[in-house]
């Protein structure tokens, strides 16, 4: 049964990190309806511009935890300044191939530095000796990761819920004309959600690096991991993504949990976000939270 | 000079003149009127006043702040509000939200005001409440205050559009084609609210309508587009008379 229960709980952290990481997805689809494609480099870079500040010029980790978060922030501002702000009002796919684009760049960059070809891990700051609760047993790296996920997503919901700015988001994401029309500057509601995207990525990139090191691959690959678990939320809802998130996280850990070594499988975990991604689709396309549109032909 | 100064305004797509060389002088506290045929250039001339389009050449001025390339929303908090021909609602909220909402912009009140919801904060959050019951009030909205925009008739929808418009506190109001689609009796609702808009509210209005007769009944000015020109301007009593109006109107013997 124990072994039932450390499944819950490590589906939960790998859960609640990919809802962390889906969050930036959300927030951009919300307010411009544009899948940001280059989403895994960026929570790629958040956790090197924190390796590089901690190891190489030393700041405290906690510190350059929130300097990286700041600047993510104003890298992904500037980006949606200069390469995507003049593409507002083309066909929503120009904008996501340049998106593809953007994230070439971003590889190609990474890719120049020592960061994109070697593992690197970070100091250990946390006790290693895991808590023990009842036979199931989490590490702190995991523990600290998960409570500072369930704060910022909770900080980024009361935001978009209650200050102006982000009745703003969600106003420009319900009519763009009305938004303009009663005040509300909408390449800047654009602008700052790419920034929230930058700064929950950083953070996600971080919490995962801390938990299974520092790899560009890896992380990178969670730009498309967190497919799966924003179509499974309904694309612009966010506690769809919270939501989705969890379930692709349980979804993931019990199928290597049991079906890995049995009937001569294995990898089940990575394959199933993609299988449920496409039963999704085939039939629930708008997702759990997601709003059911109807179009009048 | 004119409280909105329009001179000379081209707005031109590519080859095609949407508007070439209007003068508009809109005087405060009347209803001005812009006609014309389908394609005439009557909602580019709103869009270019409410900052949706800019002009080619040309400048437009408000007392004494230059409008020309100003973005929507500048315009809007310049005091220049305006209800839209196609319905741009927030469909998924209630009517007393879609307009709290416009109100929202102006909120000024510090975040620890805010957290401890004591002072100017809960003052000002209900001097804007009071605002938009007054003017859900005189929209005459009351049964629908809660409803969701999204369900209610087109001709309510209307409404609520003009009403958000008018929760902004708008200095001028502009309203394209308010009476589009709407039967008689929704028609006349209509121009008893755009009168008394102007009248107890003191509001300039900037009104663009196809229906003549009603635009001959209230307006005190009235400027008559026709591919993009302005082919007469003046009392209803000139238009009515103007060879030019009558021939775009009616066409030639």
């Amino acid at each position: 049964m124990s072994y039932f229960f450390q499944i819950v709980v490590s589906g939960i952290v790998v859960g609640s990190i990919y809802a962390l990481a889906a969050l930036g997805l959300v927030l951009v689809y919300k307010s411009s309806r544009v899948a940001n494609f280059a989403h895994g480099q960026i929570i790629a870079a958040g956790a090197f511009i924190t390796y590089y500040l901690t190891v190489s010029i030393g700041v405290p980790v906690f510190f350059s935890f929130l300097a990286s978060m700041i600047i993510t922030f104003f890298l992904a501002m500037s980006v949606e300044k200069i390469f995507l702000r003049r593409l507002i009002g083309e066909p929503i796919i120009s904008v996501i191939m340049v998106t593809i684009g953007l994230g070439s760049i971003l590889d190609g960059l990474i890719y120049l530095t020592p960061f994109g070809s070697e593992n690197f891990s970070f100091p250990v700051f946390l006790p290693q000796q895991p808590l023990s609760l009842g036979g199931v047993s989490i590490s702190w790296t995991q523990l600290v990761g998960v409570i500072i996920t369930f704060i910022l997503i909770g900080g980024l919901s009361w935001f978009f819920k209650k200050s102006t700015i982000g009745i703003s988001m969600r106003a420009v994401s319900d009519d763009q004309f009305a938004s303009m029309s009663v005040g509300i500057s909408v390449p800047r509601v654009f602008g700052l959600a790419w920034a929230l995207a930058g700064l929950s990525a950083a953070a996600a990139g971080c919490i995962i690096g801390n938990i299974t090191g520092l790899n560009f691959d890896t992380l990178h690959a969670f730009g498309i991991v967190v497919f799966p678990v924003i179509i499974l939320g309904g694309l612009d809802s966010i506690l769809g993504a919270v939501v989705a998130g969890i379930i692709i996280g349980l979804i993931q850990q019990f199928s290597s949990g049991y079906l890995d070594g049995n009937w001569g499988l294995s990898g089940t975990g990575e394959v199933m976000p993609y299988i449920i991604l496409v039963v999704v689709l085939f039939f629930k396309p708008h997702g759990l939270f997601g709003i059911h549109e109807i179009e009048r032909v | 000079m004119a409280y909105l100064n329009i001179s000379n305004v081209t707005l031109a797509f590519g080859g095609l003149k949407a508007l070439s060389n209007v003068d508009m002088k809109i005087e405060p506290g009347l209803i001005t009127s812009i006609i014309g045929p389908n394609g005439a250039g009557k909602t580019s001339m709103l869009n270019c006043i409410s900052g949706f389009y800019h002009p080619t050449r040309g400048d437009i001025y408000y007392k004494e702040k230059k409008l020309t390339h100003a973005s929507p929303h500048q315009v809007s908090n310049m005091g220049i509000s305006r209800a839209f021909q196609n319905l741009e609602l927030f469909s998924g909220l209630s009517v007393l939200d879609n307009l709290l909402l416009a109100r929202h912009q102006n909120l000024k009140y510090s975040f620890l005001h805010a957290v401890l919801f004591y002072g100017k904060a809960s003052r000002v959050e209900a001097e804007n409440r009071a605002y938009v019951e007054g003017v859900i009030d005189f929209m005459e909205l009351e049964a629908h205050r809660k409803s969701l925009v999204g369900n209610l008739s087109y001709g309510i929808q209307k409404k609520v559009e003009v009403a958000r418009a008018l929760t902004l506190g708008p200095d001028i109001l502009l309203l394209d084609e308010p009476m589009a689609g709407m039967n008689q009796e929704e028609k006349e609702d209509i121009v008893r609210f755009v009168m008394d808009i102007q009248k107890e509210r003191n509001i300039t209005v900037v009104l663009v309508e196809h229906d003549l007769g009603v635009v001959m009944d209230i307006s005190d000015i009235i400027y008559v587009l026709d591919f993009g020109e302005v082919i007469g301007s003046g009392t209803p009593e000139e238009i009515a008379q103007n060879s030019k109006v009558i021939e775009a109107y009616i066409g030639e013997d």
